[in-house]
């Protein structure tokens, strides 16, 4: 035990520097997943045939290939044409922060799978409340903003929830390009001490933690997005 | 209201008449075509300040279309459509419908026509009283206090004052629409439309409902009512409009076309719903 002490020799400030670095990629993808997802619902939805095809193209090619090759394509790839990119301007080439990196790659991800979470809980909100909104003159930016965005929030959060614990987990799946988060840093720790079983179990337990976690935050946001229903058996859990 | 106040209203009402208000709902000739479906085929209505115009007509026979067209909730096929001496300008897309040519116009004049839906549509995310204050804030630009104000006093006129801070779903359909009432009356509509505002409701709900919009009535509020319930029609309305297959049939004072129909048609209608 004495190994997952914070000071050292102890490794247990590696564990929370990779835990921090896990839950800052896990909000930052989702954040970003939630506005590529907004945009893509909105193009999906309202958008013209060009809009319309962009974001099919996009969900499609997202969902279909595997995160971990994704995460591949995007890392190296994404990498290498930005320093060509560079060099062509005349820079010298750079390294992505890993954090950042992760973030776009996994942020990217996310707003495939949210372009469809919320697309459908649009679809959810009955349509007279949108055509009452149109009826009394307010804009279609303002109908989106006041009425369709909060209105289908009851619809959206059990699926955003579920997407939010797979981004807390695919994190993990960054270990493979390096990234300092969780997995990564328990592998490295594991590895110098040999003390495989102990730095596993830990790290399960901090992922174990993060969702119970988030359980309860969910449950508290899902009450007051429900606000406004009859309450059902097991809403809001 | 004392007999006097009422004697001098109605004094004040014929000396309007008398000067002939000016028209708030001009429609013209209006086409509406869903596909092949000829829904409308060239009807005309008009509405002067004061008067309550009321639609009558059997199912399909492009009443509630012909309510939606006037703010353009459905887009016309052709035809002119004035609010308030404004024509909307409208436009052909590439579908060959007329669309509204400018987005803020009709927002304008949508926002000063109090609309009434059948199936109420009130805001579910919201409380009766962010309903209420929700356009006059977002569109029209009342301050927050002012609008609060209003609402509350709406809200307490059609009798849901202690329901000002409950959700919808928590209500009953009557409440809901007389709670849609007052979201209409916040906006201080220049004329109000009723799309079958009790047609959705319980039997004993009806009541309460049609009291409120009789009342609104009564103080000379220009109203378009689409309905189904003649006998409200007759008592409120000033002027009735028959429809029947997309097209006027007859129309006229209350007395005159529930008292002494010519068209066989609606002697048919009338005698089917009385």
């Amino acid at each position: 035990m004495g190994l997952l002490a914070l000071e050292p020799p102890g490794r247990g400030s590696f564990l929370l520097a990779g835990f921090l670095n896990s839950v800052m990629i896990a909000v930052g993808a989702t954040v970003v997943g939630l506005c590529l997802g907004v945009c893509g619902a909105w193009c999906k939805l309202y958008g013209g045939p060009v809009a319309r095809d962009l974001a099919a193209v996009y969900t499609t090619i997202v969902r279909a290939v595997p995160e971990l090759v994704l995460i591949l394509i995007l890392y190296f790839a994404g990498a290498d044409l930005l320093n060509k990119a560079l060099a062509a301007f005349g820079y010298p080439p750079t390294d992505i922060p890993g954090v950042a990196a992760g973030i776009f790659v996994l942020g990217v991800v996310q707003g495939a799978y949210s372009t469809e979470v919320l697309r459908g809980a649009i679809l959810a909100i009955p349509q007279g409340q949108i055509e009452a909104a149109r009826a009394y003159g307010m804009s279609p930016s303002l109908i989106m903003r006041r009425i369709t965005l909060p209105a289908m929030l009851p619809f959206a959060i059990p699926g955003l929830a579920n997407l939010w614990l797979i981004a807390t987990k695919d994190t993990a799946l960054l270990a493979i390009v390096g990234v300092n988060e969780l997995t990564q840093v328990t592998r490295t720790a594991a590895g110098a001490t040999k003390a495989y079983f102990t730095f596993f179990m830990a790290a399960g337990a901090i992922y174990l933690a993060l969702t119970l976690f988030s359980s309860a935050i969910i449950g508290r946001i899902e009450r007051r997005a429900r606000r406004g229903m009859p309450s059902v058996a097991g809403a809001g859990r | 209201m004392t007999a006097g106040a009422q004697a001098s209203m109605a004094t004040a009402a014929r000396a309007q008449a008398d000067s002939v208000p000016a028209e708030a709902i001009h429609v013209e000739n209006l086409h509406k075509k869903f596909g092949e479906l000829h829904v409308l085929k060239g009807v005309s209505l008009s509405a002067r300040d004061g008067e309550v115009v009321a639609i009558i007509g059997g199912s399909g026979s492009g009443k509630s279309t012909l309510l939606r067209c006037i703010n353009c909730l459905e887009n016309p096929t052709s035809g002119v459509i004035r609010v308030n001496g404004e024509e909307i300008r409208l436009k052909a897309d590439s579908h060959g419908n007329s669309v509204p040519a400018d987005r803020r116009q009709i927002e304008r004049i949508r926002s000063r026509l109090g609309m009434v839906f059948q199936s109420f549509n009130l805001w579910s995310h919201m409380t009766l009283l962010e309903n209420v204050v929700e356009v006059p804030i977002h569109v029209l630009g009342v301050r927050r206090d002012e609008a609060v104000a209003t609402a509350e006093a709406l809200l307490d006129r059609v009798g849901l004052a202690d329901k000002r801070d409950v959700y919808p779903a928590f209500l009953s359909g009557g409440q809901q629409q007389r709670a849609a009432i007052a979201r209409a009356l916040a906006i201080q509509p220049r004329v109000m439309l009723f799309d079958e505002p009790t047609s959705a409701l319980d039997p004993e709900l009806v009541g309460e409902v049609l009291k409120v919009i009789g009342d609104l009535a009564r103080e000379g509020r220009t109203m378009v009512l689409v309905t189904h319930e003649m006998k409200f029609a007759r008592e409120v309305a000033s002027h009735v409009v028959y429809l029947s297959n997309g097209l006027v049939e007859e129309e006229g004072p209350p007395e005159q076309l529930f008292g002494a129909p010519k068209s066989e048609r609606l002697k048919q209608f009338l005698r089917n719903v009385g």
